[in-house]
């Protein structure tokens, strides 16, 4: 039996491709101008903050010991190396503060809720209840994306300052119970290395990778076609693209921030 | 005197106010990727009446319900829902417009986190009426479609004939204008699909409501053609032969994105096309 193989265009990928940023772009702009626009869904902004924050909570304390503690270990042998054992504290505070905090929070909470936006969005399309809503009189992206992309922006801010402060007691355990340096030398050293540049990035990053895991999640999940297995694929995609989007805006975003502030 | 009016000058008065219409199509005409579904479609739904879509599987049934509301847009053509030009409206003023009229989905569409209160209740608790009315009112719509044992319950607890006549509820709590019917007895067994017709029966003549219904059950909608609703004794009961024209019951046949028949149930059983004898048979 031949097989059949369907060719595509390169120019209606092209096409597909420039459709999907644009009908992004517009989902997101239009999610931040719904803010100010009446109804405001505070009891569902509240619910998501609670879904997406508090249940986000158990992965983000445990990620956040895990990779401070890693990161300890693993310079504490380079340091030990140089007699700089006492510049551990250092390391973990810049590191953690600056990127790791910021980045692994963001990347566990895309993996936690760009899925469960994405395949719970996708599931009320194929079931065709986001008509229903329309036909209801009610604005889809107000009632369901704003309060998603609030919540997930201001609830992923805290997570990663919870998220800084297990690293560095991470870090603080390692240093003490196998390398033997005090807790007050620790967290000395390391409270004094931080300037405003390392926490201004570290707050500025939960914000932006709030915005994009939100709206990247909800972009995947509206835009499902295909039944149920259309919204498997939603569901991967937003993972995987909400995970791309963080890395390559982290890296943009960490440029001009020592651009803006020089570099230490 | 007056000269009598010509046939042609009638229609186009007809056309000119379509305020007097609940649903206008005009030459509507959409085609999804390369695969034409509806082509230069055109019908009148007048204030009142009830039209059955008839059409095999994929004709742009539901399509024409969906775009009767706005929910998609034709590539050519006019729609008017309500003496408004659907066609021309923003989303913004889309949503004013559907509060006018309601819809039943093919598989109800429930919301699945909300009971059976909250969902029906869901336009009212959007336009921020009190507590005491929305419960009243809720009450009343699932009494009409008799589930009120049901209030507390979620869509997941319910079975698909409940679900249905739920989705009933929730579409007529505004008592709209028009409501929009898309499969309501698919897939459901004759006994609860009788009482789903009774229920679009009893909302038509007792509420007078001008509705579309997609279906694919022919019986369905010859029984709305032939029955009307006894308020005295809650159920709807069947007209002599004689009385079947004074029914609002009309039927629209869809073939290859065209209408090949638009009339009452007379002119269906009386059609000479082979495709219409065969559909019927």
């Amino acid at each position: 039996m031949a097989l059949e193989i369907e060719l595509i265009s390169p120019f209606d990928v092209a096409k597909d491709s420039v459709r999907a940023v644009q009908e992004y772009t517009l989902l997101a702009a239009r999610s931040l101008a719904n803010l100010f626009r009446r109804p405001l869904y505070m009891g569902d902004m509240l619910q998501q903050a609670d879904l997406i924050g508090v249940g986000s909570l158990p992965i983000v304390v445990l990620t956040g010991v895990s990779i401070g503690a890693l990161l300890a270990l693993n310079s504490a042998s380079t340091l030990q190396r140089f007699g700089g054992i006492t510049l551990i504290g250092q390391l973990v505070s810049v590191g953690m503060v600056t990127e790791l905090g910021p980045l692994i929070t963001g990347l566990m909470v895309a993996g936690r809720n760009a899925s469960g936006m994405a395949s719970e969005l996708g599931s009320m399309i194929v079931t065709e209840q986001i008509d229903a809503m329309r036909a209801l009189g009610t604005d889809p992206t107000k009632k369901l994306v704003t309060p998603r992309v609030a919540a997930t922006s201001f609830m992923l801010f805290f997570l990663t300052i919870i998220s800084d402060l297990l690293g560095l007691l991470g870090g603080n355990l390692v240093a003490s119970l196998l390398f033997g340096l005090d807790s007050r030398q620790y967290w000395t050293s390391a409270w004094q290395f931080l300037v405003f540049r390392d926490v201004f990035m570290g707050l500025v990053k939960p914000f932006l990778f709030g915005f994009i895991i939100s709206t990247v999640g909800c972009y995947y999940g509206m835009s499902t076609r295909g039944g149920t297995q259309g919204v498997g694929r939603s569901t991967t995609q937003a993972v995987v693209a909400s995970s791309v989007l963080i890395l390559i805006v982290d890296f943009f975003v960490t440029k001009l921030i020592f651009a803006f502030f020089g570099v230490r | 005197m007056a000269s009598p009016t010509a046939p042609s000058e009638i229609r186009v008065a007809a056309q000119a106010d379509s305020s007097s219409e609940a649903i206008v199509f005009e030459d509507v005409s959409i085609a999804f990727e390369e695969n034409v579904v509806l082509d230069g479609v055109s019908f009148r739904l007048p204030r009142g009446e009830t039209k059955a879509l008839f059409g095999v599987a994929g004709s742009g049934k539901s399509t024409i319900l969906k775009m009767a509301l706005g929910l998609q847009r034709p590539d050519s053509g006019r729609i008017f829902a309500l003496g408004e030009e659907v066609t021309r409206m923003t989303e913004e003023e889309l949503f004013a417009m559907r509060r006018r009229v309601g819809i039943v989905f093919q598989e109800s569409a429930l919301f699945d986190s909300l009971n059976v209160r909250d969902n029906v209740a869901f336009r009212l608790m959007e336009e921020h009426i009190s507590a005491e009315e929305i419960e009243q009112r809720v009450l009343e719509s699932l009494r009409f479609v008799e589930l009120e044992h049901t209030i507390d319950k979620f869509p997941s607890q319910l079975s698909g004939g409940m679900r249905r006549r739920v989705a009933i509820a929730r579409a007529i709590i505004t008592q709209p204008e028009v409501l929009l019917y898309d499969s309501p007895t698919g897939g459901l067994d004759p006994v609860t699909s009788n009482t789903i017709v009774e229920l679009i029966v009893k909302q038509r003549d007792v509420y007078k409501t001008s509705a579309l219904m997609v279906t694919h059950r022919l019986q369905d909608a010859f029984t709305m053609a032939t029955h009307q609703f006894d308020k005295t004794t809650n159920h709807m009961v069947a007209l002599p032969k004689g009385q079947h024209a004074e029914v609002p019951m009309s039927f629209l046949l869809l073939r290859d994105g065209k209408v090949i028949l638009d009339g009452d149930a007379k002119e269906l059983v009386s059609s000479r096309d082979p495709y219409i004898r065969e559909y019927i048979a």
